[in-house]
This record gives C-alpha cells, sequence and structure tokens, in this order.
C-alpha cells in the first residue's frame, strides 16, 4: 500500500580525488513533502545535487526516484523521468528571449521529442503552456527580452521558470532567492510555493526566513554529512546544529 | 489584473500573422521573385555563370551556418559534404546515361535530392564520433576527417576517378518541366528552384523544435541536459542535416559543371565556406547569403582585374572578424535599425565619416598592395588607376598610400568618438 518515497538517498558518497565531499547521506524525502538542506559554504550541498540530477556519477551509493533507479543514468533521462534542478548560478539560455527560454523546457513534455517536421511558432499548446509558466513566475511583460539583458532579480525567476516548464515531480531548487533583495525574496516564495504545489521539493536556502516558510523538513549537512533532520522547531532546538553554526554568519537570528 | 492561467491572452507577447508575413514570408517571396526575374534582363553566359555559382554557394553557406551559426559547431571540413553529395550525383548522373534498371525513369533534375541523402549519410557517418564534444575537440576532428577524405580521395580511384574526377553528361534521362538542361539558361530554372528549396528547408528548420534545441545547444549544452534532451544527439541529428544540405549543393553543383574532382575536399574550399558564412554574419538567417553572394562575386570579377584578390578577400576577413563580428548583415541591420532610433541625423553622419574613413583606408591599401605585386612580379608594368601611371618609385605614389591612409584612420578615430558621445 505504501507508495516509495519520492526521493530515496541512500549511502550516498563522492570523491574528488582524496577529498570526500559527500560521505555516507541517506534521506528519504516523501511524495508531496518540502525538505530544505543547509549548510555552511562548502557542506557539499551543490555537489549532492549535482548527484541527485545525474551531472555527477556518485562514488558511492545511489538514488532512487519514485523507487527506480536513477544514480548512473545521464541527466537528460533522469529530467525525463519527472525530476528537475535548478542552479546556484543562473543557467539560462542567454542568446534566446525570456519566452523562448521557456518554451525550450516546455518541450519535452509537449511530447515533441528532437522533432524536425513540425513548426514550434504555429504550436498553440506550447505557447499556452510557455505563458502560463511565464504568467506564473511574473515574467510575462517581459517574453521578448533578450535573457542576458535581464536584471539579476529577474534572471533567477527565468532560472526557477526554465525549472518546473517541464512539469515535473520532484523539484530541486539550489538557493533559488540569492542575492536577492527583501521583497524580490518574498516574491520569489510566493513564486516557489505556488509553483511547486502538489510537488515534492528540494531547497537549498541560507535564508531562515524562507525556509521556515516553506520546509516540512529540514536536513542540515556538513562537511558532507547529514547532522540532523527534521520538523522546523527540531532543527532550532538542536544543540549539534547550532555548535556547527558557531560563528558562521550564515546563522541568522532565527535559529539562536 | 488576476487572469486564470488557463485564459491569458499571450498574443500580443508573440508576432502576429502579419509580422510573420513581413519578416518571414515576404523575404522570402522577394527572392523567389528576384530569381524569377533575372532571366527577364537577357543575362550574358557570364552572368549566367556567376549566378550558378551564386546559387550553389548560397546553400552551402547556409548548410554551414546550420553548424557554426546555430549549434556553436566549429567545422573546418565542410566542403567534405559537398563532395559527397556532388561525387554521388555525378555517379548518378552516368547511371542515368546508362538507363539500366531504375535509372531510367530518374530525372536528372531530382540529383539533389540524392545529394540531399550522399551527404546525410556522410554527416550521419562521420558525426557520430565528432558530434560528441563541442568546441576545439569537434574543431580538431573536422579538420582531420577532412584531411583524411581529401587525401583519400586521390586513393580510390573507382569512386573519385583519379585527378581527372568523374565527369558525366547531363543531358539524359526523362525532363521535368520540359527542361533538357542542354542551354544554360535551362540549368538556371534548375539552379534556382533547388536554391529557394535550400533556401526555405534550412529556414523552416530553424523553426523546428530541432532547430530550437540546437540554439539552445550552442548557448547553454549542459541546461539541455536538464530539460530532458541529450545534446550530443541534438548536435548529431544538426549535423546530419546540414550535411544533407551541403550535398544537396553539392548535386547542383554536379549538374552545373558535369565535372567532380578530387579537390572538392581539400581545405582551400572549406576554408572558403567558412569565410564566406562568416563575412556574411553567422548570427542571422541572411547572413550567408550575403556573404556567399559578395564572395562569389569577388572570386569569379576580382581575379580578372587583379592577381592579388585573395589577399583582398584576406583583409576583408579578418577586418570583419575584428571589427564588425556580426558581418555584413550586422552591418546592413544595423544601418536601418540606426536610421529608426532616436537620432536619426547623428547616426547617418557618424556612419558616413566611418564609410568615408573606411573607403580612405582601402584606396592607401589598394595603392599599396597594387604597386607591390606589379613591382614584385618584375615584369615592369605600372600601376595606372584612370590613366595615372603610378611607379614604385614615384613620390606621388607612395603620397597616394600614406595620405589616404592615415586620413581614413582620423576619419575612423573621430567616427568611433561620435558613437561614443551617442552612447
Ligand atoms: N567538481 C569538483 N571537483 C573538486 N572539488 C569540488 C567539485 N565540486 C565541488 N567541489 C568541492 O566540494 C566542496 C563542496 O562544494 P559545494 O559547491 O557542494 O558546496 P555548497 O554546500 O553548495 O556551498 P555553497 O553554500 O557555497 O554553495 C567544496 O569544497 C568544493 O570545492
Ligand atoms: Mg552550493
Amino acid at each position: 500500500m505504501t507508495s516509495p518515497p519520492a526521493l530515496s538517498i541512500r549511502d550516498l558518497s563522492k570523491s574528488f580525488g582524496p577529498a570526500r565531499i559527500i560521505n555516507g547521506v541517506s534521506l528519504d524525502i516523501a511524495p508531496g513533502e518540502r525538505h530544505a538542506i543547509i549548510g555552511p559554504n562548502g557542506a557539499g550541498k551543490s555537489t549532492l545535487f549535482n548527484l541527485i540530477s545525474g551531472l555527477y556519477f556518485p562514488t558511492q551509493g545511489s538514488v532512487l526516484l519514485n523507487g527506480q533507479k536513477i544514480s548512473g543514468l545521464p541527466p537528460h533521462q533522469i529530467n525525463r523521468m519527472g525530476l528537475s534542478r535548478s542552479f546556484q548560478v543562473s543557467n539560462i539560455f542567454t542568446n534566446m528571449t525570456v519566452r523562448e527560454n521557456v518554451r525550450c523546457g516546455v518541450l519535452n513534455t509537449m511530447g515533441l521529442g528532437y522533432s524536425f517536421w513540425s513548426n514550434i511558432g504555429a504550436n498553440k499548446a506550447a505557447h499556452a503552456k510557455t505563458f502560463e509558466i511565464l504568467e506564473r513566475c511574473g515574467l510575462s511583460d517581459k517574453a521578448n527580452v533578450p535573457a542576458s539583458l535581464l536584471p539579476y532579480a529577474d534572471q533567477r525567476s527565468l532560472e526557477i521558470a526554465i525549472t518546473i516548464a517541464g512539469n515535473p515531480d520532484v523539484i530541486l531548487l539550489d538557493e533559488p532567492t540569492a542575492g536577492m533583495s527583501q521583497s524580490e525574496t518574498a516574491r520569489a516564495v510566493e513564486l516557489i510555493a505556488k509553483a511547486t504545489e502538489g510537488k515534492t521539493l528540494l531547497i537549498v536556502e541560507h535564508d531562515m526566513g524562507v525556509i521556515f516558510n516553506l520546509a516540512d523538513r529540514i536536513s542540515v549537512l556538513v562537511y558532507g554529512e547529514i547532522l540532523a533532520t527534521g520538523t522546523p522547531q527540531e532543527i532550532r532546538g538542536n544543540a549539534e546544529v547550532r555548535e556547527a553554526y558557531l560563528g558562521d554568519e550564515a546563522l541568522p537570528e532565527e535559529l539562536a | 489584473m488576476s487572469t486564470t492561467q488557463e485564459s491569458f491572452d499571450y498574443s500580443a507577447h508573440i508576432p502576429s500573422n502579419a509580422e510573420k508575413f513581413r519578416q518571414r514570408t515576404l523575404p522570402l517571396l522577394i527572392f523567389a521573385a528576384i530569381l524569377v526575374a533575372i532571366p527577364l534582363t537577357g543575362p550574358s553566359r557570364t552572368v549566367y555563370t556567376l549566378m550558378h555559382q551564386m546559387g550553389i554557394n548560397i546553400v552551402l553557406a547556409l548548410s554551414y551556418n546550420m553548424l557554426l551559426g546555430r549549434a556553436g559547431l566549429l567545422s573546418f571540413g565542410h566542403a567534405v559534404y559537398f563532395g559527397f553529395g556532388g561525387y554521388f550525383a555525378m555517379h548518378a548522373m552516368n547511371w542515368i546515361a546508362d538507363g539500366s534498371g531504375i535509372w531510367a525513369d530518374f530525372p536528372v533534375f531530382l540529383l539533389p535530392v540524392l545529394g540531399f541523402g550522399a551527404g546525410a549519410l556522410a554527416g550521419a557517418v562521420i558525426g557520430w564520433p565528432s558530434c560528441r564534444r563541442a568546441g576545439t575537440t569537434f574543431a580538431m576532428i573536422s579538420l582531420g576527417v577532412a584531411e583524411l577524405i581529401a587525401s583519400g580521395a586521390f586513393m580510390f580511384d573507382s569512386f573519385f576517378g583519379g585527378e581527372q574526377g568523374i565527369s558525366g553528361d547531363r543531358m539524359n534521362g526523362p525532363e521535368l518541366f520540359g527542361l533538357t538542361l542542354g542551354p544554360i539558361s535551362q540549368v538556371y530554372w534548375f539552379i534556382a528552384f533547388w536554391t529557394v528549396v535550400g533556401v526555405v528547408g534550412m529556414y523552416a528548420f530553424t523553426r523546428t523544435p530541432l532547430g530550437k534545441l540546437s540554439e539552445a545547444t550552442r548557448d547553454n549544452p549542459q541546461r539541455v541536459q536538464f530539460i530532458g534532451y541529450n545534446p550530443q544527439r541534438v548536435r548529431y541529428l544538426v549535423f546530419i542535416f546540414s550535411g544533407g544540405f551541403a550535398g544537396l549543393a553539392g548535386a547542383m553543383a554536379a549538374v552545373n559543371y558535369e565535372i567532380f574532382t578530387p579537390d572538392a575536399f581539400s581545405l582551400v574550399p572549406s576554408g572558403f565556406i567558412l569565410i564566406m558564412a562568416y563575412v556574411g554574419g553567422i548570427t542571422y538567417f541572411v547572413g550567408p547569403i550575403f556573404g556567399a553572394i559578395l564572395l562569389t562575386y569577388m572570386q569569379s570579377m576580382m581575379s580578372d582585374f587583379t592577381d592579388a584578390w585573395l589577399l583582398y578577400l584576406g583583409v576583408l576577413f579578418i577586418s570583419i572578424v575584428m571589427f564588425a563580428p556580426r558581418g555584413l548583415a550586422g552591418i546592413v541591420f544595423g544601418f536601418s535599425a540606426g536610421l529608426r532610433g532616436p537620432r536619426p541625423r547623428a547616426f547617418l553622419i557618424t556612419w558616413l565619416t566611418q564609410l568615408a574613413g573606411v573607403a580612405l583606408m582601402l584606396i592607401g591599401l589598394i595603392v599599396l598592395v597594387e604597386i607591390a605585386v606589379r613591382w614584385s612580379n618584375g615584369y615592369g608594368e605600372v600601376f595606372a588607376p584612370f590613366g595615372l601611371p603610378l611607379a614604385q618609385a614615384n613620390p606621388l605614389s607612395w603620397l597616394l598610400v600614406v595620405a589616404p591612409a592615415i586620413a581614413g584612420v582620423a576619419l575612423s578615430r573621430r567616427a568611433a568618438r561620435m558613437r561614443e558621445a551617442q552612447a
């Protein structure tokens, strides 16, 4: 009866040469759960995302998506199985317009594959889906702006737009609000909450306000190991976590 | 202003049908109309020959830009696919002449279809190992493959025909559209038809999902993986199409010249294709068309006027790379955008200043090169533009080199300052 976890990370390790960056991470994330990963700079959060999304092969361990093994598969196959990710540093198609960026993300769900016999400009469904995403991310007014000319906050929104365009079940967001002002962050959180409704979310964030707003559970990653996993309340009261963060500026007052 | 997602009206944000017609269909119609109108001017044999070469080069340069401009793949061996398409068409032309089996019913007019197939097949075979990586790796492999096939073409005589190549006769087999393809004015319709097919086909390709993915892969191959596509596969498929259209151009050349030699595979034509596309402007679809027209013209006309035309070609190429990386198309569209900008007058004055500067520098360069070439040839020939003899020892000659060059540089700097002031 019980459905498998949306995402199951089992004893995952990654070494670069002698440096073991991820060390025996295990984590189960239930379908529909919003899970945050926090940890100091260089803890291995982005590396963990790279392992899950297929950019890196694990040195050890495995990752399962809805009970199916995905570690070892190339990123595009993992994406087609319903897992999509964003990047900490905006990773967009710079010579295309905002609209074309999102439309590229939509192609796959339209069943268009590598099609070379249909005119994408005449595809009403692709247009509608593209603008549904743009509208949701507050980008429809900038639809025809070249992506490289977007202001920073809008580039971050576009990053999220491309990530959710393919209608994934499991979404990985790597510091989506990094570098945003307070009001921009508030807007981004609203967008993320709406865009990930009914989906499974794994999010890396430094902003504790964002995390306590969004997350059902939190895992703390330090030196490639999970120090603790629990509800925001549990993590807030965890002495070990406080110690790990001691002196780290990333720790805001909320945790202290 | 809370619209529900389903009913969001996006029509204001996408090109309207009128815009699409004006920007896409209309230019193609005008292009086709020009091609239809050219024979009405009663062109000479020389003009026909030039037009045919232009048509072939337009298709070839566009097919090259499917790689360089649209997929970010720098190839040094594009003539290979042109060559395979052309050779296969030559063989097929001879099979048609023999008239055995199905070949008895195959019109020469349709040989470009086979050329497309042969070029695409060559692309499918060669692209398999070379499209795994973009960047320098891809460029080096393309160079290696081109060298390999260029030398192989002199070894396997039964297919490539040795140094004499393979020749044939296009006036065989069934006629299509009542064209015997005998007189050059009939070959014109063959070339015009396939040029339009090539241009329309390659333009249509840019509108397909694969065409868009090709641009996405050029911009950011990593992110393409995370929207569910394999960038290697995107490159490979684009490579096959590019090879196909190059092969189509090869078959056009086969029918036009009725001969193909192994020289077609050498690095010289590959380099010329690259220069045509780049000089025309690789960021625009029409860029390579501009480049093909200008460079074909230069190739056939300027070589009659001067021994040094390759030198001028080199200077043109380097100048474009350094000062106008968007090519001729960039200059043309930049000019029209400037005139429609907020300060058309100031823009025009700057532009004309720049133009005068370039023209003056060009005069200095031409005088220098032409005097030097004649001096170096040692026949005692004297460069005499407009009946004015300019010997190498004549101080006036050197004045005509130095003065325009200095004035040209000064005007260009002035234009640069004016542009800065306007920015
Ligand atoms: N490809 C790689 N090769 C070698 N070392 C790497 C590689 N990728 C990451 N690292 C190292 O792994 C460690 C963890 O990096 P990672 O980017 O995962 O940290 P992070 O937790 O995301 O930090 P931040 O909060 O700054 O984003 C760093 O010390 C980094 O230098
Ligand atoms: Mg990181």
